[in-house]
């Protein structure tokens, strides 16, 4: 293998680490709900951009990333109290415009609290590259990489061995039978909202020493992050993190070997091409309507 | 109602001139009216026949850049660019909404988005023929030594094509085309059963709905003399949509009414501009939670029931 | 015949809804398909009208194979039919439900339909008429006007086998038309389809209600767990004693 070719898997599966996180979080969501949460990349913004504030004003790095997660899953948890909630029975469209009405919002409010310029984040072990092969590693890549496995083994145990985590299953199975078990839907969303933010504010702050974060950033990972739940099956989560690091190794590769001024482009291709071809997305499956 | 409405806006049209006093309050009105003439086209895909699309400012984009790349770049004469920039891209959104528009809700919501910021990445990449992110001069509409330009005459002409839009979407939504659209809506399932063919009424409703942003898109190009990528952004989708369902899915008069407040809206908050997209976001979340079925449906039902009232 | 399936089988993953169904229906007569919860009568349906595409088997309609058409192409083949759980078109009037039903009869072009010649206005007001005549038929006509979502449960059902005559089939699938009505309603339906019948539309009726089954069918087929128990006419049916246990057996308890 090349250096270079391992230099871009190397980049392509940290960018598809990053999309892996931020679409688990709109799989969360979507099982909950049948929402799906077009603020989710804000959350991503809201956590870079909060911890870099964190940061600024002398609070420790680990202090600092703790209080972003925070205060995104704050976000996260008005966004369903406040927004998400009241339009519960709304159709896809309005649902739709509702979480791009938030995104929209959040945006503003980031340029407005914090500014509109570019921010970065101290790396969280120094920034002195590895070298492998002729290929370099940075030390926040391991941190990315390492992380986000930590975070997916967590949602594993939480779905698997918590009660609220398979009670937010049997919600996204079956409403109703849910609700007869005793289940309280409402708890269930408010912690999916949560816990979704919270996933974004960690991909945000991981990602922000490498690619920095301004206040507009949210756009563009959140489509992402939506095009990876996709690829991967609407609503599993296996299929979000094999569809995040697919399409960040697309993402590289291309940007690599094809045209950098289109990296953005890649991946909306792949997904239109799999949604034509594959309609199913890699992992998932749809029912047949029923009438 | 149709027709009654119709006369009203005609009326509109016609009277709005004593109340624009200078070249600004102009500008801003044929803005809504270009912005209008999209959202009653949009409307056709989006409030009847029940399909979302995210991505329309790419047909808005494409037209405005196939027309002004036409005529700066080929040396067409400017209405035969706009003419074959709406029937080029017409033609476009025939070939792809063939695929997509197989696609269902959150789907179909994903499939547009994604062409619509591949259509706006091109334009603002290929900076050879389209002048990149900074934007391309395009020159006038007019025929050899006659151009048309000044704001005044721009009005009218984007008035009548605006009547003339509403008059054929209103047409075509009371023929047995609109009721197949509104059919499918309602039930797909229900539809075909009585004969629909889903595939050919949608794509019917997208390719309509794409020509209209296309025309306004080339309106837009030759009108400003100047044009950016910008208007072929996601941004520029979603206050499209934004407009339509605003001011009230399924209503053509609504969908004039958002694109004529939701335009007009940060014009009067330029002193806000720091807040324009928080006021932005909010706008779109509280009409949603509050009216979801948009502005002038939600009038009409209300005004409806006073009326059942005295009796 | 006026229309015959062959050996029709589907499944659902590992449920065999139909399997191997053979029906031959005779022009002119009420087919009736009867049997318990799940047996297979609404997927039989949605075979026979191109909803589903069977595993195996063929359709044959008139003279025409129309195994693997789409739904619409079924319709305009002459084949009509209601839901069981209402597809009501609740985002417009009574009487454009019923407008709509008439697409294959009206459909125009797109240029005419958008510039509205007067061939067309005449057309739609013909349209109009006739969709008014057939909420008569169906004794809706006092609803015509109203919005459909403030009809009451058993107008709704009223109003699907209005739309379907729209379409003017040859063959109407009526899935449970009585279900959920009270008994003075289901006489009115009972009075509906002889009256259906008589218009020399063919009818393929599922329905729960055995009275009602064996006052207007001409022919009862019996299915229970996708298969044909028992098929001929409904005093024999009745009689037999495989469908005695099976069906009546399973709506006892
Ligand atoms: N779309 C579908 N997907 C999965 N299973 C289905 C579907 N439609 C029907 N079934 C199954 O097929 C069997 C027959 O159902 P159905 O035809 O609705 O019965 P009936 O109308 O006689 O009550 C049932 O077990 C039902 O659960
Ligand atoms: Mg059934």
């Amino acid at each position: 293998m090349s250096a270079e070719l391992v230099q871009f898997l190397l980049a392509g599966i940290t960018l598809g680490a990053i999309y892996a996180l931020v679409a688990l979080g709109f799989a969360i969501i979507y099982n909950a709900s049948h929402v799906i949460n077009f603020a989710q990349g804000e959350f991503v913004m809201i956590g870079g951009m909060a911890a870099t504030a964190f940061v600024d004003s002398g609070l420790p790095l680990p202090l600092a990333a703790a209080a972003a997660v925070a205060a995104a899953t704050l976000v996260g948890l008005a966004l369903e109290k406040l927004a998400v909630e009241p339009a519960r029975n709304a159709s896809v469209v309005t649902l739709i415009i509702i979480t791009i009405g938030a995104s929209i919002l959040l945006r503003g409010l980031a340029s407005l609290v914090w500014d509109k310029k570019i921010h970065s984040l101290p790396a969280f072990t120094g920034d002195k590259p590895i070298a492998i092969g002729g290929a370099t590693l940075l030390p926040q890549t391991l941190w990315v990489l390492g992380a986000t496995v930590v975070a997916v083994a967590a949602l594993w145990w939480f779905f698997n061995r918590t009660l609220t985590g398979k009670a937010i299953l049997a919600v996204s199975h079956n409403h109703l039978a849910a609700r007869l078990m005793g289940i309280s839907v409402r708890r269930v969303l408010m912690v999916s909202f949560g816990l979704s933010a919270a996933l974004g504010a960690l991909a945000g702050i991981l990602i922000a020493p490498i690619s920095f974060t301004s206040w507009d950033i949210g756009v563009m990972l959140g489509l992402k992050g939506f095009a990876a739940a996709i690829l991967g099956g609407l609503g599993s989560g296996p299929g979000a993190i094999a569809g995040g690091l697919a399409l960040g190794l697309i993402e590289a590769l291309g940007a690599g070997y094809l045209s950098s001024a289109y990296k953005d482009v890649f991946a909306f291709v792949i997904i239109l091409g799999a949604l034509v071809f594959l309609p199913n997305g890699l992992a998932g499956r749809r029912a047949a309507e029923r009438v | 109602m149709s027709r009654k409405g119709f006369a009203v806006l005609a009326l509109v049209v016609a009277l709005l001139p004593l109340a624009l006093t200078n070249n600004y309050t102009y500008e801003v009105a044929i803005v809504v009216g270009l912005n209008a003439i999209v959202c009653v086209g949009l409307n056709l895909l989006i409030g009847y026949a029940g399909q979302i699309s995210l991505g329309h400012a790419g047909f808005f984009g494409l037209g405005a850049y196939g027309s002004a790349i036409l005529a700066a770049r080929y040396g067409w004469p400017p209405f035969a660019a706009l003419a074959s920039a709406v029937a080029g891209v017409s033609f476009i959104a025939w070939v792809i909404g063939k695929p997509v528009l197989r696609l269902k809700g959150h789907y179909l919501a994903m499939a547009t988005l994604g062409l619509g910021i591949i259509v706006a990445v091109v334009l603002a990449t290929e900076d050879q023929i389209t002048g990149g992110p900074d934007g391309m001069a395009v020159p006038p509409l007019g025929v050899a030594s006659f151009v048309l330009q000044g704001e005044k005459l721009w009005y009218w002409i984007v008035g009548a094509v605006l009547l003339a839009t509403v008059w054929l979407a209103l047409n075509i939504i009371d023929s047995p085309h609109g009721r197949a659209w509104r059919a499918l809506h309602g039930s797909e399932v229900a539809a075909g059963a009585i004969g629909i063919d889903p595939a050919r009424h949608k794509l019917t409703a997208f390719v309509l709905s794409a020509a209209s942003a296309a025309l306004a898109g080339a309106l837009t190009a030759h009108y400003s003399g100047f044009i950016t990528p910008a208007k072929a952004s996601f941004l520029h989708s979603i206050e499209l949509v934004t407009m339509v369902v605003f001011g009230g899915m399924a209503s053509t008069f609504g969908a004039v009414v958002g694109a004529a407040i939701l335009t007009t809206l940060p014009q009067l908050l330029t002193a806000l501009k720091e807040y324009e997209m928080v006021t932005l976001g909010a706008v779109m979340m509280l009409t949603m939670i509050f009216m979801p079925q948009g502005l002038v449906p939600t009038l009409e039902k209300a005004l409806a029931a006073a009326r059942r009232k005295p009796e | 015949m006026l229309l015959r399936a062959e050996n029709l089988s589907k499944r659902f993953g590992g449920v065999a809804a139909v399997q191997a169904v053979e029906l031959a229906v005779e022009s002119g007569t009420v087919h009736s398909i009867i049997g318990p919860n799940g047996a297979g009568k609404t997927t039989l349906l949605n075979l026979l009208c191109g909803i589903y595409e069977p595993d195996a088997g063929k359709i044959v309609f008139g003279e025409e194979d129309v195994t693997g058409y789409p739904p619409h192409e079924f319709a305009s083949a002459g084949i009509g039919r209601t839901f069981q759980n209402l597809q009501i078109f609740f985002n417009m009037s009574v009487l454009e439900n019923v407008m709509a039903g008439g697409w294959l009869h009206e459909a125009c072009g797109l240029a005419a339909a958008l510039l509205r010649p007067p061939g067309l206005a005449r057309a739609e007001r013909r349209a109009r008429t006739e969709a008014g005549e057939l909420l008569t038929f169906v004794g809706l006509e006092r609803w015509a006007g109203s919005p459909s979502d403030g009809l009451p449960y058993g107008a709704l059902k009223r109003l699907e086998i209005a739309r379907a005559l729209a379409a003017r089939p040859k063959l109407l699938l009526l899935d449970e038309p009585a279900a959920g009505l009270n008994p003075t309603e289901t006489r009115e339906i009972d009075q509906l389809i002889r009256r259906i019948a008589e218009r020399g539309i063919t009818v393929v009726l599922v329905e729960h209600n055995m009275k009602l089954v064996m006052e207007v069918s001409q022919r009862v087929l019996v299915l229970d767990h996708g298969r044909k128990l028992a098929e001929g006419e409904p005093a024999a049916v009745s009689q037999d004693p495989q469908v005695i246990e099976a069906y009546l057996g399973v709506e006892a308890c």
